[in-house]
């Protein structure tokens, strides 16, 4: 089954300097159980495409064309604000950057997990037991005093882990993790990324996982998509990405990793240009102005070529492997 | 002999925390940011300070440039005690010495344009007799930008961009030192290695010296000479970036070279977790400050304090450096 | 790395795009076109009035409004639409002028206070603080019993009374910037404090301040017009507001238009500066919201 169905997917901002078209034509899907990773750099749409599943789109924003679809049944681009709060935070919930964003520095951390339990029905003692059984799961050492401390109290990587707590809490179907892993350490980033795999093979929830980094990108999802200007270039399963990928954008993103460069290079590799103006979309390819394999038939909207079953690049030239291309 | 430009000799900085009443009480009224860190940088040379938050390598920057007072310890630049200068004699260091911040877009005055901000280090120290508005163009052109870009506002630019104009600012007066706090912090993966090809181009061309702070190994890799780590404000390793890359020896640098996730989804991680969160420098531990973390540690590391030995080219605070290529041991829970 | 859908901060804008987003707004406008008239009025006095303000006429004495006399005429004979014109250029040149003087004082005094050294700032805050503990009308009448009922007292009381409020609203933002990174920047290349006050860490203040400044306008009118309705402002014959409403109040019995004459344009004023002031205040720095 499908947890979310994203297709055909619009979104514009109205703007003083003209309409600004954040999204376009975005499609993917999220399976029960998986873990979906999205990469791409700034202004990629990451953030348009999680404000735009939870209906948290600004104000001068709004959803031009497509449906976003979840588990098969609930259209969230026409969801009625009461229901689309029914399921934020009891279906679908989400973990961002900054975890003070989730946690409230006035409340001890066991009574927001509380409260957070709200609709389920349970008795006082046991949401606080739950609360705790929760906390033991992220490793908050002595969980059963640590429910009564406070935000503060804790430091950066156990407050993210808090914060993962409190979203797994009931269990969603989706969770929306948003850089959750960026303002933290490296030591901590990866025991952040196991216990949050770990988590979600127990709880057995999907996953849409937002991250500029390819290293955790790669170590944690089953599958990923890759953005860029607002449009979705490349998808497919996560060995398909990192192994032969066909948009030259998403070839590049990766070349571009340092981590990837393993012998001593005095330059590094980079991508030349900067994104395209989203209120003047250029004709054709979007990544045609900064692409060192642009054809004539690029300026024309290239189609969305199928490299292998689910393993899917919008560009004219996937058919071919740069790497078998250069070889020619 | 190369010519060396920056000593830094068992520098510590401390901080005032807590009050009066914590003294009474036995808790220590300041914490030691940098706790005595000694290393120096040649002429060309790139030295890169690696640590994770807290390890104190931003504040030996701000000390370095005498931002940041320190408490004990010597540092030398170009043979001129940097402690003790009054204003004017900072200020003639400074020009000399700069600095760049970590947010490319933070460090620049947002109501200055790009033009102003480049010229901003000919006016602060008085530079006579040039062309500001050529300087300008000159130094947008060194760095890569386009002349239209003087009319630019901060909030008009990118993350790469605005990083480039920082670059411009520092290299402006032909400093011998530059200091680059995380220059990576903040850019996107394809523009991170546009600003560490600059800045090793303009270190070639003009024969900069630099000292890059960061939290990423990775990042430095490619452009540092040395490698110092730091960890609680100590360096633990310092040697040829080659080599501390190719086989740590000190347990947290490995274990800072593991922690980074490989883009290869088929890369069978031999990850080396440190258990446990860094500690409080208001309670350091005893011993070696690493033990409560490492997954080496033996009986003595809690208690006796390793001090910084030479091991080949590199310097290790650790009393069982590492062999090449070691696994951590199985753990037993205490 | 956040999107960058949102629009660049409002305070960098143009001229053109502020006074687009102040038309956009209906209470903006209104209050725009109050301000227009009232400062229109007061600077073209002279054509518009005819008359002259404190010329005594006694046998015209409270005719009510009249095509010779627009307004009527007061207790003396004297026209009121000449008086209220010529009133308004005494309270706006009092307003704006006070407001000016005490906002370069609390501008320089609030930097001094941020960025100076602890000790300076602490005595600057107790001076402020004991300041701002006096009832405004108890220090109009400790300073006109000192120094006699004159145009200066107002300016002075006025001066008194804003310079601490603006001086701790520029102190607070000294200290917010004094770490952040562009001015830690500054200070690595050597700059001075004085060259980072002036380039770097006024222009970032000055804005919100100078527009709780144009709010207080209208403060600045009332304390003008109250303490010359008391007798403690401007001396007689010289028309203002406060004295013309004092006038009216004393021969109410005789014609009501000379309280009219003197209350309404207050009144007009007053909200015309507060509206604009406000608008602006939102369209500049939303931030700002509810404060003041």
């Amino acid at each position: 089954m499908t947890v979310l169905a994203v297709s055909g997917l619009s979104v514009e901002f109205t703007t003083e300097g003209g309409t600004l078209q954040a999204l376009r034509d975005v499609s993917f899907e999220v399976p029960e159980r998986k873990i979906v990773g999205v990469v791409g750099e700034s202004g990629c749409g990451k953030s348009t495409l999680i404000n735009a599943i939870l209906g948290l789109l600004a104000d001068n924003g709004h959803v031009s064309a497509g449906e976003i679809l979840f588990e098969g049944a609930q259209e969230l681009t026409t969801l009625d604000p009461t229901s689309m709060r029914a399921l934020r935070g009891e279906r679908i919930s989400t973990v961002f950057q900054d975890p003070m964003g989730a946690l409230n520095p006035v409340l001890s951390v066991g009574r927001q997990m509380v409260n957070v339990q709200y609709r389920s029905g349970r008795s006082k003692a046991e949401k606080t037991a739950r609360a705790v059984e929760m906390l033991q799961k992220v490793r908050i050492p002595d969980a059963e005093k640590a429910v009564n401390r406070y935000p503060h109290e804790f430091s950066g990587g156990m407050k993210q882990r808090i914060a993962i707590a409190m979203a797994l809490m009931m269990e969603p179907a989706l969770l929306i993790a948003d850089e959750p892993t960026t303002a933290l350490d490296a030591t901590l980033e990866v025991a952040t990324i196991e216990l949050l795999k770990e988590l979600q093979e127990e709880i057995g929830c999907s996953v849409l996982f937002i991250s500029h980094h390819l290293g955790v990108i790669a170590e944690l999802c089953d599958e990923v998509i890759v953005m860029y200007a607002g449009e979705v270039v490349e998808r497919g399963d996560v060995r398909d990405i990192f192994n032969d990928p066909r948009h030259p954008y998403a070839h590049r993103l990766l070349d571009c990793d340092p981590a990837r460069q393993k012998g001593l290079v005095r330059h590094l590799p980079t991508i030349p240009g900067e994104i395209p103006d989203l209120r003047a979309r250029p004709e054709g390819c979007i990544f045609r102005p900064r692409c060192h394999r642009a054809e004539a038939r690029c300026t024309e909207t290239p189609p969305e070529i199928v490299v292998s079953p689910g393993h899917m690049a919008r560009c004219w030239v996937a058919e071919v492997p740069e790497r078998a291309e250069a070889a020619r | 002999m190369t010519e060396i430009v920056l000593t830094v000799e068992d520098v510590e900085v401390t901080f005032p925390t807590g009050t009066l009443i914590d003294g009474l009480r036995g808790r220590p009224r300041s914490i030691k940011g940098v706790a005595g860190v000694s290393f120096s940088v040649a002429r060309g040379e790139t030295f890169a300070l690696v640590g994770e938050s807290g390890s104190g390598k931003t504040t030996l920057a701000r000390a370095i440039n005498g931002l940041q007072p320190v408490s004990a310890g010597h540092i030398e630049f170009e043979g001129k005690a940097v402690e003790g200068q009054d204003r004017a004699g900072l200020k003639a260091m400074r020009r000399r010495m700069s600095m760049m911040f970590q947010d490319p877009v933070g460090s620049l005055s947002p109501r200055l344009n790009v033009g102003q901000l480049i010229a901003e280090p000919f006016r602060i120290h008085g530079v006579e007799g040039r062309d500001l508005r050529g300087e300008v163009v000159r130094l947008l052109n060194l760095v890569g930008l386009s002349n239209d870009f003087a009319e630019r506002y901060p909030h008009q630019l990118s993350g790469g961009q605005a990083r480039r104009v920082g670059v411009a600012r520092s290299i402006a007066l032909d400093p011998t030192l530059i200091i680059a706090d995380e220059p990576t912090a903040g850019l996107d993966v394809s523009v991170q290695g546009e600003v560490l090809n600059l800045l090793n181009d303009l270190r070639e061309r003009l024969g900069l010296s630099m000292v890059i702070i960061t939290h990423n190994l990775h990042v430095v890799h490619h452009v540092a000479d040395r490698v110092a780590v730091m960890y609680l404000g100590r360096f633990v390793e310092t040697g040829p970036t080659g080599e501390v890359f190719r086989d740590p020896r000190h347990p947290y640098t490995a274990a800072l070279l593991s922690a980074n996730p490989e883009p290869d989804p088929d890369k069978a991680h031999d990850r080396i977790s440190l258990p446990a969160e860094v500690p409080s420098l208001l309670n350091r531990p005893p011993g070696c400050e690493f033990h409560t973390r490492c997954p080496w540690a033996r009986e003595d590391c809690r208690t006796r304090v390793p001090r910084p030995e030479p091991l080949g080219n590199r310097m290790i605070s650790c009393h069982y450096p590492l062999e090449a290529g070691a696994k951590p041991p199985e753990r037993t829970p205490a | 790395m956040s999107e960058a859908v949102s629009e660049p901060p409002a305070e960098v804008g143009t001229f053109r795009r502020t006074m687009r987003r102040l038309l956009r707004e209906p209470l903006g406008v209104f209050g725009l076109s109050l301000v227009i008239l009232v400062v229109g009025a007061a600077v073209f006095a002279d054509l518009l009035a005819s008359a002259e303000p404190s010329r005594i006429s006694p046998r015209d004495r409270f005719l009510p409004p009249s095509a010779d006399h627009l307004m009527g005429t007061d207790q003396l004979g004297r026209d009121l639409f000449a008086r209220v014109l010529h009133g308004g250029r005494i309270a706006l040149l009092v307003a704006v002028g006070s407001t000016v003087v005490s906002l370069l004082i609390g501008i320089v005094l609030g930097l001094i206070a941020g960025y100076g050294p602890r000790w300076l700032d602490n005595i600057l805050i107790l001076v402020f603080d004991a300041l701002k503990s006096f009832p405004t009308v108890m220090l109009a009448l400790a300073l006109v019993t000192l120094f006699g009922p004159s145009l200066t007292a107002v300016v002075v009381v006025v001066i008194l009374v804003n310079v601490p409020g603006y001086a701790r609203i520029i102190r607070t933002q000294t200290i917010a910037l004094k770490s952040s990174e562009y001015v830690t920047a500054a200070q690595s290349m050597g700059a001075s404090p004085a060259r980072i006050l002036r380039v770097h860490v006024l222009p970032n203040v000055v804005g919100p301040i100078v527009i709780l400044a144009s709010m207080d306008i209208p403060v600045v009118i009332a304390i003008e017009a109250g303490m010359s309705f008391l007798g403690l402002g401007v001396r007689p014959p010289t028309p203002s507001w406060g004295a013309i409403l004092n006038d009216g109040f004393a021969n109410i019995r005789e014609s009501a238009w000379i309280v009219i004459a003197g209350g309404v344009p207050i009144i007009l004023t007053t909200l015309g500066f507060t509206f604009l002031g406000e608008t602006l205040r939102d369209v500049f720095d939303p931030r700002l919201k509810g404060r003041g």
